[in-house]
């Protein structure tokens, strides 16, 4: 008798699935409950973004960026602020610097408090994720105040952030930071210690350093499988030289570890917040090129200079030097960046976005083959995929 | 004469009968549509929320506001879907819900069917639930749906052999299978004290066995969106939803009964009998369900095969352990019930 090949059972995980984060579809062909094979399909949220990029000014290019990885939307703004400021040229003032460094931990704390708690869900505790979401919305808050947005900030501008801090806003930032590590504990209390918890995630999905290396991986997906690299203390921009904090490894590169990884960088966030509220310098929030940033709205009603720059700014925008460059932000996800190419005029060539999730999603198939069905979800929420920087 | 005799003899006591269960089926449904409204407080409340508040006072009625939601809705069946095997699932795994409950002893002598098996009648209902389950994810068609089935299946064989260990321990202690009798044997001390392992082992039971977290795999969010009921809507899936809690409701009954005294105070002293037996019984298993709740707000899920493993080789060698220390002791001691 001829050996007759089983069909597997091919399986739709997504795009309207509950666990998928967003609008991921994998094709799972299944035995029984083991995976034999996980196919990621990608596409589904492209929006064009690099190439409508290329028909804006650099101005208009930044709320792109808030779209990409909507969960902590500033630190993409970030990278592509530093990319335009080194093709430019100009530096930064050491308050706008401050500014920046304080909301792109803010961010990481958006992020990481998401993807724990959703990750929590995605194994079945419902709780921490109602807890962590009373703390993004006061995160939110300070986004709000600051930007006017709640989501999609366009606060990080080439040259500096948009505005000063409003009045009152570091001091309600620390007595936030004051009280989030009791958070933290009660959020550590049902997820760290938990038996269930644990045996869902420990020795699942786990990625070796040098697999870590050869997948491109890099955050706290790459630092869980210890590699001590953060692009922060690697090669610091804006003030994170001044800071103080240490980066979290993990040994053993499984989901527990990446989960321990995002607690203890939410803890080290949280010291950096600290360091800038205390630490936070006077002065200009953004560049005094007067030809890069706007200016000031009373200084618009009485110098005629001013309001021709204004008007030049927000019509032709500014042109920048032909080059190229490459711009990289430890994002909460991992390294991500900008490739910004510049023909000399007011819009940009290419900008070419590399996307720390995209390496992650890549390496699903590698992850889930031979776990099972439950613990492809314990995987993809550990690595924390957020559809709108993979399909850009 | 014969025709007066027809209707004493027959008719009587049929009304009679369908009179009990409406008086017993009616207010567990209530209780029902309670339990409903009390777990998404509980939780509300463990999650810094504020739950139902909208409909009626403190959003009391709620669950009315659901059920007729789910009544005026339409049905769906999948084309691919074997249409009277999808349509009796929810039906057989409501009647089982319900049925439970008539040898279930409110009170001295409150009971509809005062049978000297309960406890194997009982067992016998709650082992024919995962056929409601199966047949359900089978009907439907689905891919979802049947990985929910096959996991439930195994899931609910798994931990009735460790349940059926559970009560044959409370049995001996017993010395009945009548549910009353076992209530009464517990007069002294109720059976949560002497067998508290039994009882730890029969609650994380009742847990699996009503597909509640930790053991929620067949209807798993996360990874089958809803397992079995996926393709289900309308009162075919609210039927499904007033049979599980109604089994919640039945297995935490069960719990008091077993473990906690049932209908009996505390103590057996002056305020406390005062409180009418129903009281009490409703008061125990109200806090069993809280128990559940609790759980179900704090407990990630287990995987598949962890799962297995701990109802075979966890639970069921422990329940087996247990019941040999029992018999040992009480026959080495002579406490045999007489």
């Amino acid at each position: 008798m001829a050996e007759q090949q089983i069909k597997p059972l091919t399986m739709n995980f997504g795009p309207q699935h509950p666990a998928a984060h967003g609008v991921l579809r994998l094709v799972l062909e299944m035995d029984g409950e083991v995976v034999q094979r996980a196919d990621p399909h990608i596409g589904l949220l492209h929006r064009g973004t690099e190439k409508l990029i290329e028909h804006k000014t650099y101005l208009q290019a930044v709320p792109y960026f808030d779209r990409l990885d909507y969960v902590s939307p500033m630190n993409q703004e970030h990278a592509y602020a530093l990319a335009v400021e080194k093709l430019l040229g100009i530096e930064v003032p050491a308050r706008g610097q401050y500014i920046r460094v304080l909301y792109a931990e803010i961010g990481r704390i958006l992020n990481h408090l998401l993807n724990i708690t959703t990750f929590a869900l995605d194994v079945g505790a419902m709780t921490p994720l109602l807890w962590g979401f009373e703390e993004r919305e006061k995160l939110m808050g300070f986004y709000e105040r600051v930007s006017g947005a709640r989501l999609h900030a366009a606060y990080f501008r080439p040259g500096g952030v948009h505005q000063d801090l409003p009045t009152g806003l570091l001091e309600d930032i620390k007595a936030w930071a004051d009280q989030f590590p009791l958070f933290i504990n009660d959020m550590e209390s049902l997820l760290t210690g938990n038996r269930i918890f644990k045996q869902r995630t420990v020795d699942i999905g786990v990625v070796s350093r040098e697999e870590a290396l050869d997948h491109g991986f890099s955050g706290p997906v790459l630092r869980a499988s210890g590699v001590p690299w953060d692009l922060r203390t690697a090669q610091p921009y804006d003030a994170y030289g001044d800071m103080d904090f240490d980066v979290p490894i993990g040994k053993t590169g499984d989901c527990y570890a990446r989960y321990l990884v995002r607690v203890e960088e939410m803890r080290q966030s949280l010291k950096i917040i600290r360091q800038c509220a205390e630490k936070m310098p006077d002065g200009p929030v953004k560049s005094l090129e007067k030809k890069i940033t706007p200016p000031k709205r009373g200084e618009m009603k009485r110098s005629m200079e001013a309001l021709i720059h204004h008007f030049k700014l927000y019509t032709e925008g500014y042109h920048v030097p032909a080059g190229e460059t490459y711009a990289a932000v430890e994002a909460p996800k991992g390294e991500f960046a900008v490739y910004l190419v510049s023909d000399g005029s007011n819009k940009p060539y290419r900008c070419k976005i590399r996307a720390p999730g995209f390496a992650f999603l890549a390496a699903t198939d590698f992850l889930c083959k031979g776990h099972m069905l439950a613990d492809t979800v314990a995987i993809i929420g550990s690595l924390d995929i957020v559809f709108g920087e993979i399909d850009r | 004469m014969a025709e007066s005799n027809f209707w004493v003899d027959y008719i009587l006591p049929l009304l009679l009968i369908v009179g009990y269960i409406a008086a017993i089926v009616v207010p567990v449904l209530l209780v029902v549509a309670v339990v409903t409204y009390g777990e998404r407080k509980i939780w509300a409340a463990m999650q810094y929320r504020k739950g139902p508040n909208v409909v009626g006072p403190f959003g009391l009625f709620q669950p009315l506001a659901d059920g007729l939601k789910l009544l005026m809705k339409e049905t769906i069946i999948p084309t691919g879907a074997n249409r009277i095997l999808f349509i009796m699932a929810p039906m057989i795994m409501f009647a089982l819900g319900l049925i439970g409950w008539a040898v279930i002893p409110f009170d001295t002598h409150l009971v509809l069917a005062d049978i000297n098996v309960g406890i194997l009648y009982l067992f016998a209902v709650s082992s024919l639930g995962v056929y409601g389950i199966i047949i359900a994810g089978w009907a439907s068609n689905s891919k979802y749906g049947f990985l929910g089935a096959m996991r439930s299946a195994a899931q609910m064989v798994s931990y009735e052999v460790s349940i059926g260990f559970v009560l044959v321990t409370v049995m001996l202690a017993a010395g009945s299978l009548n549910l009353s009798d076992i209530v009464e044997a517990q007069k002294g001390l109720w059976f949560f004290i002497p067998l508290a392992p039994m009882f730890i082992i029969y609650f994380i039971s009742a847990l699996a066995e009503t597909n509640r977290t930790p053991f929620d795999l067949p209807e798993a969010e996360g990874e089958l969106v809803a397992g079995y009921q996926v393709e289900y809507s309308a009162m075919t899936w609210a039927l499904f939803m007033l049979g599980e809690y109604a089994n919640i409701v039945l297995l935490s009954g069960l719990c008091v009964i077993l473990f906690l005294g049932g209908w009996l105070p505390p103590f057996h002293v002056e305020p406390f009998i005062w409180i009418p037996g129903v009281v009490w019984f409703i008061a125990k298993t109200a806090f069993v369900i809280f128990l559940f709740t609790w759980v179900r707000a704090t407990m990630p899920r287990y995987r598949y095969d962890q799962l297995m493993r701990l109802g075979w080789k966890v639970f069921l060698p422990a329940s087996l352990a247990w019941v040999v220390i029992t018999a040992g002791a009480m026959h080495l001691f002579g406490w045999m019930p007489q």
